[in-house]
């Protein structure tokens, strides 16, 4: 492969032009093909029609306007914390990319821990938030940075147990092994389709969608951005351009979670019938990935805009009560089952 | 310098891209937009009224003992983990061991439960 034929540093640089285009392409999209066009279409509404073709430019009116936005700090805020936040935020997104394969030399890092990293390195994005609650000095922004940190402790845990599972029958934390080992596998020695891990995981994927649905705080679980009672949540006192990257940091790490269930679940860029570790795949394999990742976020956005806000303590106890206790159980019986066959 | 020491410096590469792109972002925007700040622009905003107090108030901490809860079940995960990678060697013998594990910690999560701390109080 040509990318990992060049020396270090050249192919590093390559490979951060493509992760900005990995995060910020499938953020755009999401943005305009599910927040704007398919929650309007599900309100029997058009969305946005006057910026470019049915209005698929609206985003880069969107960025344009928020350039042009005066960048307010409140007076009472604390002025570092305040700037430091978004960084903490869209950081931590960029970072859950660095591990995800998009083909068999398409990857940007090739770490051993890989599913370990991406779940330690997206919980980051917490620490941001909760500082941009803190920092704007504003009793809304504080609510609402402490009902999301309340709100990640709890489903942080069913996330990584529901991870083991997979991990058990992939007996490997790297996720291009994990995708391998799909790819190769079988169920109970019918292995013409491989073994995608959603057919033999299903209980750990509904787990980790819901999971996913809670840490991105997506309706159902919008509490901490709650408009109606908190306006803004964390982001009530942030304008413009730093508004506009709390927003866009939302919609990329809707697309991280995709495409790590992408990877864990559907089979990364392998699909039954194509040669796994073939050169064709590391052009194809980017296509398959962001197809997957669509399919993902089409559920995540269907359910955000399907369902209404749970309760805090509702919240709690669906995570303590009931998602933790299946995802010990899940663990357990898949290591039974791993074992024993 | 050897492939793992390199794969991380990639991911230091990658942080360092994003603090990069939000400056850049943030400093082109600064070229072009208005700074014209008067006091009640930069007024905490509380829904249009002027805000009583301080905003770094205190507030009750609901969730204590869910934090609490927390850190013990995110160590367990991180003992998990390694077992999960190598069942295959482990077999049986893991496999027992686990079940022990896994037990306690359920059988402290039920005793928080009934306990009655699971409760949003």
């Amino acid at each position: 492969m040509i990318l990992a034929a060049l020396p270090y540093w050249e192919s590093t640089i390559i490979r951060v032009v493509l992760v900005l285009a990995a995060v910020l392409l499938p953020a755009g999209t999401f943005v305009y093909v599910f927040l704007f066009k398919m929650m309007s279409f599900m309100q029997s509404r058009l969305g946005p029609m006057e910026a470019g073709p049915y209005g698929s430019l609206q985003l880069l009116a969107e960025v344009g306007k928020s350039l042009q936005k005066e960048d307010i700090f409140p007076e009472r805020a604390d002025r570092t914390l305040f700037a430091l936040a978004p960084y903490i935020v869209v950081g931590s997104v960029l970072l859950v990319y660095v591990v995800i394969p998009f083909g068999p030399d398409a990857w940007f890092a090739n770490l051993d821990t890989g599913i370990f990293y991406a779940l330690a390195v997206s919980s980051l994005s917490v620490i941001g938030i909760l500082v941009a609650g803190w920092a704007s000095a504003n009793k809304y922004s504080l609510m609402g940075g402490l009902r999301a940190a309340g709100q990640l402790i709890a489903y942080e845990l069913p996330m990584v147990l529901a991870v083991v599972g997979v991990v058990i029958q992939a007996g490997s934390l790297n996720l291009i092994q994990i995708v391998n080992s799909q790819a190769n596998g079988s169920i109970f020695g019918f292995g013409a389709l491989g073994n995608p891990f959603i057919l033999t995981q299903f209980v750990a994927f509904g787990l980790f969608l819901m999971a996913a649905q809670a840490e991105l705080s997506q309706a159902p679980f919008d509490m901490p951005v709650a408009e109606s009672e908190l306006v803004s949540g964390y982001m009530t006192e942030y304008s413009g351009m730093r508004f506009l990257l709390f927003f866009i940091g939302e919609f990329a790490s809707a697309g991280a979670f995709a495409a790590l269930a992408a990877t864990l679940f559907l089979g990364g860029w392998w699909l039954p019938g194509l040669d796994l570790n073939a050169n064709y795949m590391n052009v194809i394999g980017p296509i398959v990935v962001l197809t997957k990742m669509m399919l993902v976020a089409f559920l995540i956005f269907w359910f955000r805009f399907t369902y209404p806000r749970f309760r805090e303590d509702q919240l709690q106890t669906l995570a303590w009560k009931y998602l933790i206790p299946i995802s010990l159980a899940n663990i357990m019986v898949t290591a039974v089952l791993k074992v024993v066959f | 310098m050897s492939d793992f020491l390199q794969a991380y410096l990639t991911v230091a590469v990658f942080g360092g891209t994003a603090g990069l792109l939000i400056a850049g972002v943030l400093g082109l925007g600064r070229l072009i937009r208005p700074s014209r700040p008067n006091p009640d622009k930069l007024t905490t905003y509380e829904s249009g009224v002027d805000p009583v107090g301080s905003g770094f108030s205190q507030s009750q901490v609901r969730y204590y003992i869910f934090a609490l809860l927390f850190v013990l079940f995110d160590v367990e995960a991180v003992f998990i983990f390694p077992w999960a990678v190598g069942l295959e060697t482990y077999s049986y013998f893991g496999l027992v061991e686990m079940g022990i594990f896994v037990f306690i910690l359920v059988l402290g999560l039920v005793y928080a439960w009934r306990k009655g701390v699971l409760r949003w109080v």
